[in-house]
């Protein structure tokens, strides 16, 4: 089936140039406004790893996730998978290749339904196996993510937001894809869930050779699962590399800031002071030149004409880097 | 050290400002009655920074609104002592207490947007918060809003007092809920999650302009969260929550350091920790969930998922004194305390 | 030891169990659903037994016992219980007959309506944009006409009949069921379960049949309830008025016309119809009333 699809293409998804912008307001008094929710945005995701996305809210990277899953047509580029363009594709091949697990268990699970039903749906709608055979095969999914047979029979209300969360992990693997878009999986729920959740994913992952696109904005989380990190500022990729080369060697002033307002429970460092501007931009209005030179610590005067481009760090150390390492940043100054 | 000074100040002979005894929450719901809070005990010196800290379900909102008497109505509340600062907030009245409560207690809220009138504009409301309370002039109150609105970082200040709540995003509503919160010069603010909706970038602003207001008022605070990561970089004391029961209290130092609770080693070890867990390794969850707080728990609350209970934790554990003003609910905190057994002794070495 | 259970059973026990068994235990707890569902419940009961409660038949005239006073006057008599009417037919049996009426075209209009206005609203909600233009166009033109003055003129031109009071009524109440419909799909849309099943690449009718109906199928059961009272007193308003339905059937509406000329010296004919209706719909509303206390948000967390 598709897990065993031909790896001929090296990654599993590739975002060439995607850029989606809505329009706000816009009545008969009103002028419209544009929102560019996602510019410009290019990125490849390696087969079998785990890509963090990271940005605050409003940078655009749920836009990203719905744009991926075909629920919103983007403005303007391609997305492939597995070296296939999918836009205007049918939206149940698509559900073959890639599929979601959203944030709040308590929202992503409809209420009305039992559990079984809920994660027999994918068979269901495409029409694999007979029903006795989907049964059988929601039990199996059921029994992997570490819940109890007799939960088939539950309704939604009826579990905690840990067990939620594995249903709807259950629902998203049991056609077996490619890609799962993993939204905030884990920022509903409490940490000693969290780790329950997160154990689960690595698990899986290994288990039907997974590629994760993980949403989050917690850095700990995120150092933890990915393999590689793409950091989002105003519906742009600001810097983009190895999980070493962000959080080791981070080269952008926002990616900076982020690492360094992660409080991590190390008693005594007390909170650092990152000298950011207090305000984020509106996004209707985004700034001239780089997008985050109002709040950029070491902001020069060309940083609010020219608008950087993202461009390949030139490796220090003479090892040939592979395009698979290749680090990406967008500023003047890196 | 911050934390060692205002813990010197606490051992002046004045009493604390705040000092909980055995308060208990029970709210009648469908099936029962859901023991909230089930006997706490904790107390808060002038000045200091006391996080509590737990999971969601655990009590600690509902120990926040005891505090400043916003529980629901049909909430039975017992407490062997509630006393903040001689006055004994089980029978005081309901005028009294309406007094107290933002001059002398404020509150600061998860999200600003329901605590701001969004009717009025923000000068309005700051200096009403402190007109309802003190007899000063409309220029005084306006004076003082707009050194607040100053002092917590908003540019532009005067031009904001004419806004509405709406026109601001969440940062800077969370600071104008700061700057509210102080008009009075309370004794004590209660911040619930103050920074759970907000990005990690204005989280990380938001706590250390709390934390320099803090020192430079003198506020004590006592600051509800389920991060971690934020009691340790803000607390002087931490008390932990489980089940509605405080299950340990310590000087953040000390709970990092050498935790005594099964259940505050198991946070902190299923935290993923930069240089601490391995990337790509699986965690240390706690397995299991939090018992059921509508029917009477026995013995200690956390045995069903502990690794180490045995036959004696069928029994109520008492608070025990593990070390000077480190107090933990387990039958076993002094074995647990030893510091060779600490995980997380081996990294801040 | 309660705590000692699987911690599976100790989170289900924290959770609600199930919505039937809550739904049962509210409905005794909340007075006016209980009574409301009582009344509604009996009067169904007498609609559908009526050909076996009713002491006579409801068309027989009989000229010779022309307006006989119910039992409580003197000169009442055990045989007509409520009495006779200008014709001399039995006005119990009239309105026991008049219930299967009343009910019936409550019920029918709610149907109708509501597969009007749902479709309409959940379509809007859905899809937004230009549908939700177009039919925000048509409720705003609907709620720009009076419906008793439409329906009398449609009545007057088709000419009235049962069947072209349901159908006129079912084609105009469908305002609220839109709105409501509208509002609470608009909610849904972005349910992280709707994302879900539009993700898999379920078809359309399947997301709005089994993902948003469901689960907005509180808010309009209420607002049927409340539409089932509205239509009930628009066909007695109708047929009061001689547009709606036609005699000789024992319509509500229609034995208050007809008896509006004895009203000052033999009220009961008004009065006894009159009360029949106002139980009824006092008991529809009761019922609205308890529904959405319970399907309000405030009331599932009690």
């Amino acid at each position: 089936m598709s897990s065993a699809a031909t790896p001929r293409d090296p990654y599993a998804l590739e975002l060439c140039a995607l850029s989606k912008t809505f329009k706000l307001g816009g009545s008969m008094l009103h002028k419209s406004r544009t929102l560019k929710a996602v510019n410009n945005v290019s990125l490849r995701v390696p087969r079998g790893q785990v890509m963090g996305l990271v940005g605050e809210s409003g940078c655009g990277k749920s836009t990203l996730a719905k744009i991926l899953l075909g629920l919103t047509p983007p403005s303007a580029g391609d997305v492939l998978i597995n070296g296939k363009a999918i836009i205007n594709a049918n939206q149940k091949a698509l559900a073959r290749h890639i599929q979601p697990i959203f944030q709040d268990p308590y929202s992503s699970l409809n209420p009305r339904q039992r559990i079984a039903q809920i994660v027999g749906l994918p068979l269901r709608i495409h029409a694999i196996g007979t029903p006795k055979e989907q049964a059988v095969k929601v039990e199996e999914m059921l029994d992997m993510v570490g819940l109890p047979k007799r939960a088939a029979q539950q309704y939604p209300g009826q579990m905690s937001g840990g067990q939620r969360q594995r249903v709807a992990i259950a629902r998203a693997l049991i056609m077996r894809p490619d890609l799962v878009i993993c939204d905030e999986p884990t920022s509903a729920l409490d940490v000693s869930v969290q780790a329950q959740i997160l154990n689960l994913l690595l698990d899986l992952k290994d288990e039907f050779g997974l590629t994760y696109l993980f949403i989050s904005h917690d850095l700990a989380v995120v150092e933890h699962l990915a393999d590689r990190l793409a950091v989002m500022y105003l519906g742009q990729i600001v810097e983009e590399g190895t999980r070493e080369q962000i959080f080791t060697a981070p080269r952008h002033p926002y990616t900076q800031a982020l690492l360094a307002s992660a409080l991590t429970p190390e008693p005594g460092l007390g909170v650092p002071d990152i000298g950011l501007g207090a305000g984020q931009p509106d996004p209707t209005q985004p700034p001239s030149g780089c997008a985050f030179h109002p709040r950029c610590p070491v902001a020069q005067p060309t940083c609010s004409q020219q608008e950087p481009k993202l461009s390949a760090i030139p490796q220090a150390s003479g090892s040939a880097a592979s395009q698979g390492n290749q680090a990406r940043v967008a500023c003047h100054f890196a | 050290m911050s934390n060692l000074s205002s813990a010197e100040r606490s051992t002046a002979p004045a009493s604390p400002l705040l000092s909980v005894k055995q308060l208990r929450v029970d709210l009648p719901v469908a099936k029962g009655t859901l023991h909230a809070v089930r006997g706490i005990d904790f107390h808060v010196e002038r000045g200091e920074m006391l996080c509590l800290v737990g999971e969601s379900g655990c009590g600690k909102s509902m120990t926040s609104l005891a505090l400043m008497g916003l529980l629901p109505r049909k909430a039975q509340i017992n407490a062997d002592c509630l006393n903040f600062d001689g006055v004994d907030l089980l029978t005081v009245s309901e005028r009294e207490r309406s007094n107290l409560r933002g001059s002398r207690m404020a509150m600061i809220f998860q999200e600003p947007m329901t605590a701001l009138n969004p009717a009025y504009t923000l000068g309005n409301q700051l200096c009403e918060a402190l007109r309802r309370h003190q007899r000063v002039s409309r220029k005084a109150a306006h004076d003082r809003a707009l050194y607040l609105l100053k002092r917590v970082g908003i540019s532009a200040a005067e031009e904001r007092m004419r806004q509405y709540p709406h026109q601001l995003s969440g940062g800077l509503r969370q600071r104008v809920m700061i700057a509210m919160a102080l008009m009075c010069e309370p004794d004590l603010i209660i911040a619930d999650e103050p920074t759970t909706a907000l990005d990690v970038t204005i989280q990380a602003q938001i706590l250390h302009l709390l934390r320099d207001l803090q020192q430079e008022f003198g506020t004590a605070v006592i600051f509800i969260t389920h991060d971690l990561g934020v009691v340790a970089r803000i607390a002087d004391r931490v008390a932990v929550m489980y089940a509605g029961e405080v299950i340990e209290t310590a000087s953040a130092q000390a709970l990092f350091h050498a935790p005594s609770h099964p259940y505050t080693q198991g946070l902190l070890r299923c935290i993923p920790t930069p240089g601490k867990t391995l990337p790509g390794s699986r965690l240390q969850a706690i397995p299991g969930v939090v018992p059921s707080l509508i029917d009477k728990v026995e013995g200690c609350a956390f045995c069903n998922r502990c690794d180490q209970a045995d036959q004696l934790c069928h029994t109520t554990p008492p608070l025990q004194t593990v070390a000077g003003g480190h107090l933990s609910r387990c039958h076993f905190a002094h074995l647990l305390a030893n510091p060779a057994t600490i995980h997380a002794q081996e990294v801040t070495l | 030891m309660a705590n000692i259970l699987s911690p599976q059973v100790a989170a289900e026990q924290h959770l609600v169990t199930n919505w039937q068994s809550r739904l049962f235990r509210s409905t005794l707890n909340n007075r006016s659903l209980a009574l409301g569902l009582m009344i509604i419940t009996s009067l169904g009961i007498i609609a559908l037994l009526a050909p076996w409660l009713a002491p006579h038949d409801p068309y027989l005239q009989n000229t010779a016992n022309r307006m006989v006073p119910p039992f409580w006057h003197e000169t009442g008599s055990w045989t007509h219980p409520l009495g006779t009417d200008r014709l001399g037919r039995d006005y119990l049996s009239r309105l026991i007959y008049g219930t299967r009426i009343s009910l019936f075209i409550g019920i029918v209009v709610a149907l109708i309506s509501g597969l009007i206005g749902t479709t309409l609203g959940v379509l809007a909600g859905y899809f937004g944009g230009r549908v939700d233009a177009v039919v925000s166009y048509l409720l705003t033109t609907r709620l720009a006409m009076p419906v008793v003055l439409v329906a009398l003129a449609m009545a007057s031109l088709i000419g009235g009949s049962m069947l072209t009071v349901t159908l006129l009524l079912g084609l105009l109440l469908w305002d609220r069921f839109a709105v409501v419909a509208r509002s609470a799909t608009l909610q849904l849309r972005d349910a992280e379960y709707v994302q879900a099943a539009r993700a898999l690449g379920c078809p359309l009718p399947y997301i709005l049949l089994r993902e948003v109906l469901p689960n907005i199928a509180g808010a309009l059961i209420v607002v049927a309830t409340l539409e089932v009272a509205n239509a009930i007193l628009l066909e007695a308003t109708l047929s009061f008025l001689g547009m709606g339905v036609q005699p000789p059937l024992p319509s509500w509406g229609l034995m208050i016309a007809e008896g509006k000329a004895y009203m000052f010296f033999q009220p009961w004919v008004i009065t006894i119809p009159g009360s029949a209706l106002f139980v009824l719909v006092l008991a529809i509303n009761l019922l609205g009333d308890g529904l959405r206390d319970l399907s309000a948000p405030g009331g599932r967390n009690e």
